[in-house]
């Protein structure tokens, strides 16, 4: 079996597994991190939203063969940065976490959103956001919150 | 010193955004094996035979010959198998489980079993009624008689999931001993514990509960995951391993308990300044294959009837049905959505067909305090929904709406609903069936310790009711610790169901600090049990449905804005106004995350998420096909929280969780129907639907 490289949370690992595993269950599995959650396993919920070369996608639906060579960050990775301190405490002061298992997903969005767009307007955020569900909350404290966190953050993304 | 209303940080805020908080997918132990449903393919029949390939070693079979004792979980009603035998009654019914280390050649054998039936012709319309039901009130006979109008309608309702994000899933080891340990994601810690120690025939210090983080429930894990456990229970017992059952996405849509279907006939006799004097009403419920908690679903929604209002003469009674489809059961509201909207629609009905304006008949026959309710109780507490629908009319600029919108040829639309909820068990569920009891202990250190079977499930319950406790002892946040229930320690506090959780348990826990706080000893171990005790005031009789069904109701108005493409026939929300009376406002900005996220429910039941069968098969099995809403689907919201204590609620609360369902789909709906000038009797009000309302005139 060949080796598989990528960048995962800023350390180049290497892994020899079947390349057509979903990222998700290589993540959750091989590397423990758990953060990453599966609400659906077929693309539709966000929840197992990851950054790959900045751009937020469904583990569940990636096959590690194609993380050959690529930058993946996940909430763990993420969780070490200023910025998420940032989306945390929006998060906590506009109320946008509930259940929490769309909460890893719904940051990592936030992220991939802010860093391309450090200013959205609300529709800007709907539809950055619109990959990923969220059964608690009706959206609207989430939607503030990433608000929020351009506001606090400014500078930052 | 405190105040109620003020918004803490959430006590689990840090681990849900870092996805440190372990659900029970994240948990692990080692030698872990994996357990997956063999499960029916046909709506009914009998079981022939089935032939299983050889399994690879360290692989079982797990099927009704293993069930130590009862073969049956333990629920409200008990009829539903923990693994069916010879007979299947639903597409999706447990056979077996396939256990083993490799999920991969759990699949691979899965694949490799042939069950061979004698199909039977399933049982698909309302019509094996298994629980009857009937209340009366007044004496609609007579009232009959009086009336010059009789209008008669027929509303139907359909299927809803609750479409948690996590999956149904849970983990069973044994303990030193052969204790049988569970981990989960549940609602009910107590209700497992039950309904194992019943399959097992095990004494109660044998099976203990424990739950980890969930993420989200809304009725879909109260009663579930018993089955799941009793299940899982039983491997267990047989194979000695540590054993994990985590559901697909589709097989928990398949297979999981939804919201019954319902068909709802009302009949109002009017008289002659167009006062309703009474309503008949007909209720079924669609059970599928196995009752479980539905005739106390039925009940909910027959008690709902007469919703916001005061109607004197009443005639009703409502079925159970069982079908040969999935099983529903509990999803917030509880039967009460499925009333409420009928109810809603039909009063506004009447006012069309009447020629009257429709707010002013509402309002004619809005419910005041002292008031009989629909089984001749009383309101006894101040009711505050004039004020209330005021304000939502001012929020939403109500009137000017529905003037402008009331032109030829515009398909915007707005439609208000107005409604209660009961708080708690019904009648007298909780002195008669539940019996909560709290535990409080201070360490020598002066630490208090929650110790509940309150689950917080995303709702907060783990930061409100610490708080509560907090509050009254008049210490701070951190001084209290509330972990996740686990039955070897928290004694049985009911389940987290009902929206009794604040009211109910936080209640408890409020007199049990404030005795804490009263015999306070520095530096001194202490304990303190309380249980829950039943106001005085309460008279019912399960029997006749007579008397208080609730100790109190929480009350909303709810107003939503849409329109309505005149080519694809698509609903666009455009805004969104509620208004509620909950008592008192326990941590104000977790309430009205709670608000949001339920009407988003609810209005989505109205105009959304659809569901359905043929001959017994759901046609949507997934997020892809089984539509719920999006962040761009939704529409900013506002919502007023207003101030009416109760007196026996903690600080004044009562309910909050389902009362923010119930008038979604009604206010969508009304909105749709004044969108596009036509009635709407059924949810979904999907597109088809309206094309059809619109076409076949």
């Amino acid at each position: 079996m060949n080796k598989i490289k990528f960048n995962l949370n800023g350390q180049d690992v290497s892994v020899e597994l079947d390349p057509s595993l979903r990222l998700l269950d290589v993540l959750r599995d091989h590397f423990q991190l758990t953060g990453t959650k599966e609400g659906c396993g077929e693309g539709e919920c966000g929840a197992c939203s990851v950054l790959i070369n900045g751009r937020v996608v469904n583990s569940c639906c990636f096959p590690l063969a194609n993380a050959n060579g690529k930058k993946i960050l996940t909430i763990e990775g993420l969780a070490k940065t200023k910025r998420y301190q940032i989306l945390k405490d929006a998060f906590h002061i506009e109320g946008g976490s509930q259940c929490g298992i769309c909460t890893p997903g719904m940051i990592m969005a936030a992220e991939s959103l802010l860093s391309m767009n450090p200013h959205p307007s609300d529709e800007e955020i709907r539809i950055g956001l619109s990959g990923n569900l969220c059964r608690c909350t009706g959206y609207n404290m989430i939607i503030k919150a990433v608000q929020k966190a351009a506001e606090l953050g400014a500078g930052l993304w | 010193m405190f105040d109620p209303n003020k918004s803490t940080p959430k006590v689990d805020h840090e681990e849900k955004c870092s996805g440190e908080a372990k659900y029970v997918a994240d948990i692990i132990l080692n030698n872990t094996l994996f357990a997956k449903t063999v499960r029916s393919s046909i709506a009914k029949g009998k079981i022939v035979s089935f032939s299983i390939p050889e399994l690879p070693n360290g692989y079982y079979v797990v099927d009704h010959r293993d069930v130590v004792k009862e073969n049956y979980v333990k629920m409200v009603f008990t009829d539903w198998p923990v693994f069916t035998s010879e007979r299947v009654n639903y597409i999706g019914e447990p056979i077996m489980l396939i256990v083993g280390p490799d999920k991969l050649v759990i699949d691979e054998i899965i694949s490799q079993i042939k069950i061979t039936y004698e199909e039977e012709e399933g049982v698909f319309d309302l019509v094996n009624s298994v629980a009857h039901k009937s209340f009366k009130k007044g004496d609609f006979q007579e009232a009959s008689k009086r009336a010059v109008r009789t209008i008669k309608e027929t509303f139907e309702t359909g299927y809803q999931e609750q479409a948690y994000i996590e999956p149904q899933g849970m983990l069973a080891y044994l303990e030193e001993g052969g204790k049988v340990t569970l981990i989960g994601s549940m609602q009910c810690p107590y209700y497992i514990k039950n309904a194992v120690i019943n399959t097992l025939g095990y004494p109660e210090d044998k099976v203990r509960v424990i739950q980890p983080a969930v993420g989200g429930a809304f009725g879909g894990k109260e009663e579930f995951p018993s089955t799941t456990a009793c299940q899982l229970a039983t491997a267990v017992v047989k194979i000695k391993q540590p054993i994990k059952m985590i559901f697909e996405r589709e097989e928990d849509m398949l297979v999981t308990t939804k919201r019954h279907p319902s068909s709802i006939t009302l009949e109002a006799k009017i008289d002659e300044n167009n006062k309703v004097l009474g309503i008949k009403a007909e209720v079924g419920l669609d059970a599928g294959a196995y009752i479980g908690l539905s005739a106390v679903v039925l009940s909910r929604a027959m008690l709902a009837v007469t919703d916001a209002y005061t109607i004197d003469n009443l005639d009703v009674s409502g079925n159970v049905y069982v079908t040969n489809t999935v099983p529903t059961g509990a999803f917030r509201g509880f039967g009460s959505p499925q009333m409420i909207f009928a109810i809603e629609m039909f009063m506004t009905h009447l006012a069309k067909d009447l020629g009257v304006d429709p707010f002013a008949f509402r309002l004619n026959h809005l419910v005041k305090q002292g008031d009989l309710t629909s089984t001749s109780g009383f309101f006894r507490d101040p009711i505050i929904m004039k004020d209330m629908i005021k304000k939502a009319v001012a929020m939403s600029d109500y009137h000017k709406k529905i003037k402008e919108y009331s032109k030829p040829g515009v398909y915007k639309g707005i439609g208000m609903s107005w409604f209660l909820h009961g708080c708690g068990f019904t009648g007298d569920g909780e002195s008669t069936h539940i019996k909560s009891r709290v535990r409080l202990v201070k360490d020598e250190q002066d630490i208090v310790y929650l110790y509940i079977a309150a689950v917080d499930m995303g709702q907060g319950a783990k930061t409100s009711l610490k708080r509560v406790v907090a509050m009254v002892l008049d210490v701070p946040n951190e001084q209290v610790v509330f972990d996740y229930p686990d039955t070897d320690f928290a004694p049985d506090s009911g389940p987290t169901v009902a929206s009794r959780t604040m009211m109910i348990v936080g209640g408890l826990l409020a007199r049990a600090a404030q005795k804490l706080k009263d015999s306070w000893q520095k530096g001194q171990y202490q304990e303190i049990i309380e249980q829950y005790k039943q106001p005085d005031y309460i008279e019912w009789d399960e029997s006749k449905l007579q008397g208080d069904a609730y100790p109190s109701y929480s009350w909303g108005v709810n107003v939503v804005e849409v329109e309505v493409s005149p080519i694809t026939y698509e609903v666009q929300l455009k805004g969104i106004w509620s208004v509620y009376d909950i008592g008192k406002a326990i941590d104000e900005r977790m309430v009205i995350g709670q608000a949001d996220g339920g009407i988003t429910q609810g209005v989505a039941y109205g105009y959304l998420e659809n569901m359905r069968h043929e001959k017994g098969k759901l046609r949507q099995k997934n997020l892809t096909d089984y539509i719920i809403p999006t962040s761009m689907d939704m529409p900013p919201m506002e919502t007023v929280i207003m101030d009416n204590p109760f007196l026996y609620g903690p600080y004044g609360a009562k309910g909050v969780g389902e009362l923010t369902f119930v008038g979604g789909a009604p206010a969508v709906a009304l909105a749709i129907e004044d969108a596009i000038k036509r009635k709407v009797n059924r949810i979904p009000a999907t597109p088809e639907y309206i094309m059809e309302l619109i076409n076949n005139e």
